[in-house]
């Protein structure tokens, strides 16, 4: 068990940088979870916490302890891989004493360890089979075993839940969550799917373009966004964005003469280029909030427990989410409001958030 | 197909005999031969029913070759042959896999320089460059020995390159997996790239095995002394030149000799060599 420290983190291929400085201190025990679309570094910066990418620039520390030029080996940590990357030819028995065997522990201690984790994660009666002779997700075990095995510092994923099915993914996510909450072992989970990240993080780090967009806890993130990026990209269905032109103190949407007006604490040092966001379950049918949003239904989703209403406002695509019964037709025109304190502002230019 | 059509069958069957005969009667003439005292072969037409010298003409030349050309025991070539096949099949795995292992697995200045020289000798067939190599085998002293019949043989270009192609589709995430687990680059060689590619190496070794014992030209020029000669030479050997005439009855049953231990090797490795060429362990 151990606290993880990354300062100013960057990874540079020949002239390309890809990971523009990473700052985050990793509580003893805490789940982070590393979200963003493919392309945005996290799995770089995994693999460098892992020591199977140099660091460029920056230093990382496990338990206090520079591992900059440390082997990986020698880091006390251990992956799971998206693929598995169990061996094909040992048992899962052989491939989860592996590390152990290497490390020349004794027989006696490889087998107790070995069959705890086999207990705990339900594969007792699966140590003889060989690995393609298993499911997906009990390959998936095998995989998390082998790093239970270790009793390492800090547990790695890398996407460790992408080659499931999406039933086995809910389960396996629970009993990641589960594991986490027996082990309390350190753990950083790279996944570019934002309900893993919602569900298992303590913090999540979200990331985009090689940049740290926002570190937070999963609510606080989705609450409070910093920017439009981690605003789009938490949440689902995505939030509503409508770009406008600062007119005064209100905001005019492009392609409509529907204006928002800005909060008071944001006037001052506003930009001329605002984008509003407001989020689908915060459109409430009806117009009984302040700013009313008025658009033709395009498409309608019903999901049973609720339904996406899609339309047009202006240049800009809607989505309101509404309770599952209600089901209008296309084509009708709908007014939804949103009380004032659920609107977000961002800038266009730099796609930060208005603060006061 | 599934269509019963008895008469497609009947010709499809007889298409096939037929095809077998043609291919095999060289073969049954050679043991028929083999069978026959030499008056017997030099009768036209020769008898096409095996004949009554099979243990004579057998043991005759295992123990003493044919008197008429070179009177070497046949025993000793094919001794000679296993050791130089078996050598040449077993250096040229070795070699290649770990060339391969480097090549695939390390980052080293001019990597892919050397992996293009080992690509361009395979363009070079022995016989390009035999008057070096049996220049360097003789300041060696290496005339006659086994390690001259096999070392000149043993780098294999093509070895190389497809163990190279098996290695790049073991995903990389198993060399990164053995590195967290602690295995250092040797370690993941033996524990994990060669098990990985045990039906590989069959597959190879089975032609290879072939190819070493159908080696004509290096070891006519390499040997000397009849002790050392491998089957392949000892036939030509026997087939006497000029006016003399050969014991053919007896260069048959060398031939029948020559044939059977790449046959064995073929029957007894063939589950894997289907295995090695069809499917790998993924």
């Amino acid at each position: 068990m151990a606290e993880i420290r990354l300062q100013g983190v960057r990874k540079t291929y020949d002239k390309l940088e890809v990971v523009h400085g990473v700052d985050v201190a990793i509580a003893d025990g805490e789940f982070i979870v590393i979200v963003g679309p493919s392309g945005c570094g996290k799995s770089t910066v995994l693999r460098m916490i892992a020591g199977l990418e140099q660091i460029s620039d920056g230093e990382i520390a496990i338990a206090g302890k520079r591992v900059n030029e440390v082997e990986p080996k020698d880091r006390n940590i251990a992956m799971v891989f998206q693929n598995y990357a169990l061996y094909p030819h040992m048992t899962v028995y052989e491939n989860m004493s592996y590390g152990l065997r290497i490390r020349r522990m004794p027989p006696a201690e490889i087998r107790g360890r070995v069959e705890r984790a086999a207990k705990i994660l339900e594969l007792s009666s699966l140590l003889e089979r060989r690995p393609r002779e298993l499911s997906g997700g009990q390959r998936q075990r095998v995989a998390m075993g082998r790093a239970i095995v270790r009793e390492p510092a800090a547990f790695l994923f890398d996407e460790p839940l992408s080659n499931l099915d999406a039933k086995l993914r809910v389960q396996m996510r629970l009993e990641i969550q589960k594991l986490h909450r027996e082990l309390r072992t350190t753990s950083i989970f790279v996944t570019h799917d934002q309900v893993e990240a919602m569900t298992l993080a303590d913090r999540m780090i979200v990331m985009n373009a090689g940049i740290v967009e926002q570190i937070g806890r999963p609510i606080h993130v989705y609450e409070d966004p910093a920017s439009l990026f981690v605003a789009g990209f938490i949440g689902s269905p995505a939030m509503n964005f409508l770009s406008g032109k600062r007119k005064g103190d209100e905001v005019e949407i492009a392609g409509t003469a529907m204006r928002v007006p800005l909060p008071a604490a944001l006037r001052a040092g506003a930009p001329e280029a605002i984008v509003v966001g407001i989020r689908p379950e915060h459109l409430v049918q009806g117009s009984a909030g302040a700013p009313v949003f008025r658009f033709r239904v395009d498409t309608v989703e019903a999901l049973g427990a609720d339904s996406h209403v899609h339309g047009a406002l202006g240049e800009a695509t809607l989505v309101a989410r509404v309770e599952g019964h209600v089901t209008p037709d296309v084509g009708t025109q709908l007014e939804f409001s949103a009380m004032p304190d659920k609107l977000y502002f961002f800038d266009t230019a730099t796609g930060k958030r208005l603060r006061a | 197909m599934v269509e019963n059509r008895p008469w497609l069958d009947a010709l499809a069957h007889a298409i096939l005999i037929l095809g077998v005969v043609i291919v095999a009667f060289p073969l049954y003439v050679t043991f028929v031969a083999s069978t026959l005292t030499y008056d017997q072969i030099v009768n036209v037409p020769m008898p096409l029913l095996p004949g009554d010298q099979l243990i004579e003409n057998y043991s005759h030349v295992l123990r003493s070759g044919s008197e008429k050309g070179s009177s070497a025991p046949v025993s000793t070539m094919l001794l000679n042959s296993v050791v130089m096949a078996a050598g040449v099949a077993i250096g040229k795995i070795a070699i290649s896999i770990i060339s391969a292992f480097a090549i695939v697995y390390f980052r080293f200045p001019l990597r892919k320089f050397f992996f293009w020289m080992i690509f361009v000798t395979l363009m070079l067939p022995i016989e390009v460059r035999i008057i070096p190599t049996f220049k360097v085998a003789s300041d060696l002293h290496l005339l006659d020995t086994y390690q001259g019949l096999i070392l000149p043989l043993i780098a294999s270009a093509t070895a190389t390159f497809l163990f190279r192609q098996f290695f790049l589709t073991i995903p990389d995430e198993l060399a990164e997996a053995a590195r967290m687990d602690g295995a250092s680059p040797m370690r993941f060689f033996w524990d994990v790239v060669l098990p990985l590619s045990k039906t590989n190496m069959a597959a190879l070794f089975v032609i290879l095995f072939i190819l070493g014992w159908n080696q004509y030209l290096w070891p006519l020029l390499i040997t000397s002394r009849e002790e050392m000669y491998t089957v392949v030479i000892g036939i030509k050997r026997m087939i006497a030149g000029g006016d003399a005439t050969s014991e053919w009855n007896l260069i048959m049953a060398t031939a029948m000799l020559a044939l059977l231990p790449p046959a064995l090797v073929v029957v007894l490795m063939q589950k894997w060599f289907v295995k090695g060429l069809v499917e790998t362990e993924k």
